[in-house]
C-alpha cells in the first residue's frame, strides 16, 4: 500500500507505534490522531501530548473477505472500529483471533505489527493493530 | 547489590505446525524426527510479524515487570539473524516502538543464536561501568529452514528481552564466562534466503564443545559446584542436544527441563536461550542459583551465573509467562505455514 513520502511517514511514528495522542487540559477530552487546538475550548484549550494505553474495546466490526492486494495473503480479516479506554475511537485491524469469535464490547489491546510495505525494496511500515486482552 | 535483571518480557507467536505435518509433506517417518529431535511442534509467525514486531511485545512486556519509565532505557541492544532489513538498525525502530528515544545507544547484534545473551552481556556491561543506568536487550528470530532440510522441523519464532539495572534486580548475574572460535558448522551468505549447516558437524567440534567449555570455565571461575546450581538452561537447537550436555556435564535432567522449551515451540535462535531462561525465572524462588548457557554457530557460547533474589516475588505477576504464550496456539497445514512464511514465489 501507498502511504505517501517518507517523511510523511516518518512524522507518525509516535502515533503508529506507540498510539501518543494528545488532550486538552482545560476540558479533559482526549484526541487520536492528536490535535494541536481543542475544538472545544478554542483559545483557552491548552493541548498536550498524551500516551494512550493501548487497551479498548471494539465498537463496530466488519470481516473484509476481499482485499486489497497486499492484504490477500490475510484475508479473511477483522477490520474494527476500537474506542480506546480514553474514549477516542479509530480503525485497526484485530488479530491473532478467528473472526468468528470477535463480538461488539469485546476488550482489546494495541500489539506491535507490520502495517505494510513499500514494495520488495521499500520501507518496512510497523504501527498498531489490536489483539483480544 | 550486583548488576542484573531488573524485569523480563518474552513473546511468542500464536501458530504452531506439528512435526508429523511437515514429515508428512517430505515423506519421512514421523516418529523418527520427533525421536530423532525430540520435537513436538514450533512455533511460526503471523504474515505481519518479524523479529522486530516480537521483539516490542517482548521489551513492552519487560518494561511492565521492571517497572520502569522507557525513557531511563539508555541502550537497547537487539541480538537477532532475521532482522527486516540488510541495511538499517532494528534496535531504533524497538526503542521508538516502546518510547525510549531519543537519549540512548541502540545497535544490533549479530551471532547466529548466541546474539541475544551477546547482548545481554553487553548491556550488562555499560551498567556496571555506570554508562547507562538501564539498558535492554533483546534476544527475537524468525528463522527459517530450507524446505525439506532438516532445520524446518525446529526452525522458529520468539524472543524475549531483558532489562537490566543496578536498582530494583530480580535476579543478579553474579558472573560469565565466554567462549568463542572460530568454527563454521553453520551459515548463510548475503543475499541468500536459506542457511547451509555441516549436519553432523554441527554436534561435537561446534555446539558440545563450546557450551561444554563455557559452562565449565565458569563454574571453575566462580568456584560453584555443579550440585549447588537449581536450574541449567542451555541453547536447544532441538531437544535432544541440551540433555546429551547436561549428561556429559553430569547434571541430572530435572535441572534442564524446565528451561527446555524446544519439543513444544522449537529452536528460536536468538530467542533461544534467553527464553529458557525466561522459564526458569517464570518458576524460580529467591537464592535459587542459575546457569544459562547460550550457543551461536561460528562458533561461540556465553554462560551466565545468575542469583534470584527476593524482589521476584513482588514484581512478577503482572505479565505473560512463557507457559501463558506456549499455552495460546493454532495449528497450521503446511500449505497454510508456506504461506505464513512466505515460501510461494510469484515471480
Amino acid at each position: 500500500m501507498a502511504e505517501g513520502s517518507v517523511p510523511a511517514v516518518w512524522r507518525r511514528y509516535p502515533q503508529r507505534y506507540r498510539l501518543v495522542g494528545s488532550k486538552c487540559e482545560t476540558c479533559g477530552e482526549f484526541f487520536f490522531p492528536p490535535r494541536i487546538i481543542c475544538p472545544n475550548c478554542r483559545r483557552k484549550g491548552k493541548v498536550v501530548e498524551y500516551q494512550f494505553s493501548g487497551r479498548g474495546v471494539v465498537e463496530s466490526y466488519t470481516v473484509v473477505h476481499t482485499p486489497p492486494a497486499d492484504m490477500e495473503d490475510q484475508a479473511p480479516y477483522v477490520l474494527a472500529i476500537v474506542r480506546l479506554e480514553e474514549g477516542p475511537m479509530l480503525t485497526a485491524q484485530i488479530v491473532d483471533v478467528d473472526p468468528r469469535e470477535v463480538k461488539i464490547g469485546m476488550p482489546v489491546r494495541m500489539v506491535f505489527r507490520r502495517i505494510s510495505e513499500d514494495g520488495e525494496d521499500g520501507l518496512i511500515n510497523y504501527g498498531y493493530k489490536f489483539a483480544p486482552l | 547489590m550486583k548488576s542484573g535483571i531488573v524485569g523480563y518480557g518474552v513473546y511468542i507467536p500464536r501458530f504452531r505446525i506439528r512435526a508429523e505435518e511437515i514429515a508428512r509433506v517430505w515423506g519421512k517417518n514421523p516418529e523418527a524426527i520427533k525421536n530423532g529431535l525430540g520435537i513436538r511442534e514450533k512455533s511460526v509467525p503471523d504474515v505481519d510479524e518479524d523479529s522486530v514486531t516480537i521483539a516490542v511485545e517482548a521489551a513492552r512486556n519487560a518494561i511492565k515487570f521492571a517497572g520502569i519509565d522507557p525513557s531511563k532505557i539508555g541502550v537497547v541492544f537487539i541480538g537477532s539473524e532475521s532482522p527486516p532489513y540488510a541495511v538499517k538498525p532494528s534496535a531504533t525502530i524497538i526503542a521508538e516502538a516502546i518510547g525510549a528515544t531519543p537519549d540512548l545507544m541502540a545497535a544490533d547484534f549479530e551471532f547466529a543464536c548466541k546474539a541475544g545473551t551477546q547482548a545481554m552481556l553487553a548491556v550488562l556491561g555499560l551498567v556496571e561501568s555506570g554508562m547507562v543506568e538501564y539498558g535492554l536487550a533483546i534476544g527475537s528470530d524468525t528463522s527459517q529452514g530450507r524446505p525439506g532440510d532438516a532445520l524446518e522441523y525446529t526452525a522458529a519464532a520468539g524472543g524475549a528481552a531483558y532489562i537490566i539495572g543496578k536498582e530494583g534486580v530480580i535476579a543478579e548475574i553474579i558472573d560469565y564466562y565466554s567462549f568463542a572460535t572460530d568454527t563454521p558448522d553453520f551459515w548463510r551468505r548475503e543475499g541468500k534466503e536459506y542457511p547451509r549447516h555441516g549436519a553432523r558437524f554441527t554436534g561435537e567440534p561446534a555446539y558440545f564443545k563450546h557450551i561444554i567449555s563455557a559452562t565449565r570455565r565458569l563454574l571453575e571461575k566462580t568456584g560453584i559446584g555443579l550440585e549447588d546450581v537449581d536450574y541449567f538452561v542451555f541453547h536447544q537447537p532441538n531437544a535432544k542436544f541440551p540433555l546429551r550436555a547436561a549428561k556429559k556435564l553430569g547434571i541430572p535432567k530435572e535441572k534442564v527441563l524446565p528451561g527446555l522449551l524446544n519439543p513444544v515451540i522449537g529452536n528460536t535462535y536468538s530467542g533461544a536461550t534467553p527464553l529458557g531462561l525466561a522459564a526458569v525465572l517464570d518458576i524460580a524462588e529467591p537464592g535459587n542459583l542459575i546457569v544459562a548457557t547460550s550457543f551461536g554457530s561460528g562458533a561461540g557460547s556465553d554462560s551466565m551465573l545468575i542469583k534470584v533474589t527476593d524482589e521476584i516475588e513482588r514484581k512478577r505477576g503482572n505479565t505473560p509467562k512463557v507457559v501463558d504464550y506456549i499455552n495460546r496456539k493454532k495449528y497450521l497445514t503446511y500449505g497454510e505455514y508456506v504461506k505464513h512464511r512466505k515460501k510461494l514465489k510469484f515471480d
